[in-house]
């Protein structure tokens, strides 16, 4: 519990890493929307610890041979004062790193004890200082040629490119974490590493030493940051400082996670010293630091207009501040926790030529604990209970799908009944002209029936008048009893509302026609305007003459003058004319 | 895959949608052309045809709009993916809108313009048939979308100046005794070089977006 409560500094520091440094891995992704954030943190938290657990110990072992803090107390101080460090730099709006503050407190250690300082090892890591993000830049620009050439001649389609960034985003995050998880548990844990248990579990698979064991606690604290606090830092890293187009991300994130992996990997360092080549110091490099120098290394390759020498200054001066005000802070706490707290800071130092190094698997005194059984039953109920959770999830799912379906189905059904009482209204319209329609003619025809009567009544009675007239023998009674006869014909003959009946339905055929007539020719009489009506017709001097009721020879006159009227040539037509019109 | 079976649907959906712009102004000048050489009958076949292609136009727009949206597809282009498809859609919506206006108002269009009125409404539409493939190279190579737009700007301006010189002829030069009649014919040839102005709408959009997807 003890030891617990002593790393918790640590465990701190993980937090603290696990919420800024998981944005530099799924910043863009998830700032984006290309991926979820759940989705993400699951990825970041599986291969964060899963890249400590088996490759963390490359780079813790450079951080010892720094300065080995070989009491638990010491390492508590150091890992706090590292931590608080970065915290207060961070609240400053200070440019700073968690590898570089804690290198600064394993220096204000040694300082504090009096260990001496391996400056050999201090080179080689204040050189990956500068050398990380060169070499993150020159990834990058490598990278970033590569893809830009790939995609120029593949001609492939931006949809279908979106959905291959999104899987390559995927991979290349998974790899990231893993390189994180493998090169930065050493800032987390490093100073804890000489305080490890020594246990081994066997998980027949695999084993996990002490020092594993406390890897896979940095690393879970690694993924605890991320799942509380870093979705906030993902989403503004992801739409300010690297809102990067999605192809250029994914160049940065796989040149920081190659960076990262290189130097963190004893097989690469091992493979270069083999074909004859100085290995890659294995210390722990700022994520933040090489993600600058990659966006860096693509701004050189776009033509330089994107680099901002504010940021890359800020790193430099960051180079030196961190160590310095880490360096300073330890070495303060030290001081209190050895004589305020009287805690023990280190130990007597071992005489360095009797010390022989021990593979922590075979040291004597190792505790072994068998872990197949538990791990198999932890498998398993991890297993089972992913198995509930994803039938709950698909029941859920099933039911939001019914849910939308019966949802759309309502909303067809209304637009459907709207649809059909539109139907009904038109129908009832059409009913309601249609009745009108028949009104109308039935009020027609009964005109005519009263017409027929009429006329039929009228010839009656000149039929009864001429009987009569017939066996009349006084002639000059007859004549003038024909006289009187000729005259109610004559009247009978003009047609008068027939004739305005007429009118009344010429005039509504020819309405614009009558418009445009009076529009154009303001000066003609009523009676020539229906003189015109009918030669546009193109009825005849004689049939107009009936219509008008006058002689034909005065509707020749009558078509002479209204051609005058209108400013008719000769040779022009006038029924051409009245029409064109 | 499915995030590939989507993307390729929606590939061939933008695809299939540009087809449509493209036919839909080679309809609008063979519209044009017959309402001037008074094929009615082809005229009104045109006219549905035109109808028709902006109605698919609608639908695979939407079909487009609603893959990229619940698919989650380009989350940082798709606003201005989804412009684009708008601002080509508003030009055949257009044609099919100016179409419409030649069988409805029926103008009355002196036999002296008709060659004008024809060579307008192909500059007009080369400059839609010129846009499409820059909309095809954004997609598929934002760097050839500048070489391809400069077409559009070329028969804009060349539109324009058709347009400038058709609506001279109308009141300054030919005897059409009406004002209505003049304006009736400038409304015409103003809704023609419209078109043009769209494509190169679409155009100015295209220009940013290339630099926008540009590595």
């Amino acid at each position: 519990m003890l030891f617990l409560v002593l790393i918790s500094s640590g465990l701190l520091l993980g937090w603290s890493l696990g919420t800024n440094d998981a944005a530099n891995i799924f910043g863009t992704a998830v700032g984006s929307r290309m991926i979820s954030f759940i989705r993400a943190a699951w990825i970041a938290s599986i291969f964060v610890i899963i890249g400590a657990v088996f490759q963390g110990r490359g780079a813790s072992e450079t951080l010892t041979s720094l300065g080995e803090v070989d009491a638990l107390g010491g390492a508590f101080t150091v890992a706090l004062a590292a931590g608080v460090t970065v915290f207060l730099m961070t609240r400053s709006s200070l440019p700073v790193s968690t590898s570089q503050a804690v290198v600064g407190a394993i220096l204000g250690w040694t300082a504090f004890t009096g260990k001496g300082t391996d400056y050999s090892v201090l080179t080689k890591i204040v050189s990956t200082w500068v050398s990380g993000p060169i070499l993150g830049a020159i990834f990058a620009a490598l990278l970033y040629i590569l893809l830009r050439n790939f995609l120029r001649r593949t001609r492939i389609h931006a949809i279908k490119l979106d959905s291959m960034i999104r899987i390559g985003l995927i991979v290349a995050g998974a790899f990231g974490a893993y390189s994180l998880g493998a090169n930065n548990i050493a800032n987390v844990m490093g100073v804890f590493v000489p305080s490890a248990p020594d246990i081994l579990l066997n998980f027949g698979l695999f084993a996990l030493d002490g020092v594993q064991l406390l890897f896979l606690l940095g690393g879970i604290a690694i993924a605890v940051g991320i799942f509380t606090y870093s979705r906030k830092v993902m989403e503004t890293v992801g739409r300010g400082v690297l809102a990067l187009t999605p192809e250029a991300a994914l160049v940065v994130v796989l040149a920081q996670a190659l960076v990262l992996f290189l130097f963190s990997s004893i097989a690469f360092s091992n493979f270069l010293m083999s074909i004859g080549l100085p290995p890659l110091p294995l210390v722990p490099v700022s994520s933040t630091q090489v993600v600058i120098g990659a966006v860096l290394g693509i701004g050189l390759i776009k033509g330089g207009r994107e680099i901002k020498l504010k940021t890359l200054s800020g790193v430099a001066i960051g180079w030196v501040t961190t160590p310095v005000a880490a360096g300073v802070m330890a070495y303060f706490s030290l001081f209190f926790v050895q004589n305020v707290f009287g805690l023990s800071v280190t130990y007597a130092l071992p005489d360095p030529e009797t010390e022989e190094f021990v593979a922590p698997a075979i040291r004597e005194g190792l505790r072994q604990v068998n872990m197949i059984l538990p791990g198999l039953l932890i498998a398993t109920m991890l297993i089972i209970a992913l198995l509930i959770f994803l039938f709950f999830r698909q029941q859920k799912l099933r039911l939001k799908v019914e849910n939308e379906l019966l949802m759309q189905q309502n909303r067809l059904f209304s637009s459907q009944k709207a649809l059909n009482d539109l139907e009904v209204n038109t129908i009832q319209m059409e009913n309601t002209m249609l009745s009108n329609k028949l009104e109308m003619k039935r009020q027609e025809y009964n005109q005519i029936l009263m017409n027929i009567n009429e006329q039929r009544n009228f010839l009656e009675s000149i039929t009864d008048e001429l009987d009569q007239l017939i066996g009349l023998k006084d002639i000059e009674q007859r004549d003038k009893k024909l006289r009187e006869l000729l005259v109610v014909l004559k009247q009978k003959m003009s047609f008068t509302k027939e004739i305005d009946d007429f009118y009344g339905k010429i005039e509504d055929l020819h309405q614009d026609f009558m418009f445009k007539l009076t529009d154009k020719h303001p000066d003609l009489s009523e009676k020539e305007k229906k003189l015109a009506t009918l030669l546009r017709m193109n009825l005849s001097s004689k049939e107009i003459a009936t219509l008008m009721n006058i002689t034909p020879k005065s509707a020749e006159i009558a078509r002479y003058r209204l051609r005058k009227k209108l400013g008719l040539k000769d040779r022009e037509n006038i029924h051409e004319f009245l029409l064109q019109l | 895959m499915i995030a590939f079976k989507q993307a390729n649907k929606s590939i061939q959906l933008i695809d299939s949608f540009l087809d449509t712009i493209d036919q839909g102004a080679i309809i609008f000048k063979e519209g044009v052309k017959n309402y001037l050489y008074g094929n009615r009958e082809q005229f009104v076949d045109n006219l549905k045809t035109l109808s028709s292609l902006e109605t698919d136009a609608d639908i695979k727009r939407r079909k487009i709009e609603n893959i990229m949206y619940t698919q989650s597809l380009m989350p940082q282009l798709r606003g201005d993916i989804m412009r684009l498809l708008e601002d080509m859609d508003a030009i055949i919506d257009q044609a099919k809108k100016s179409l419409f206006q030649f069988d409805v108002e029926v103008p009355k269009i002196p036999a002296e313009l008709n060659q004008d009125l024809i060579k307008l409404s192909e500059l007009s539409a080369s400059a839609i048939e010129s846009v499409v493939p820059a909309a095809r190279a954004y997609f598929r190579s934002p760097e050839e979308v500048k070489e391809k737009i400069h077409r559009v700007y070329l028969y804009e301006k060349e539109a324009d100046k058709q347009a400038d010189s058709i609506k001279r002829r109308v009141f300054q030069e030919l005897p059409i005794p009406k004002l209505s009649e003049k304006f009736h014919l400038r409304y015409f040839t103003l809704h023609i070089e419209l078109l043009s102005d769209a494509a190169e709408r679409v155009a100015d959009l295209l220009s940013i977006m290339a630099i926008k997807r540009s590595m």
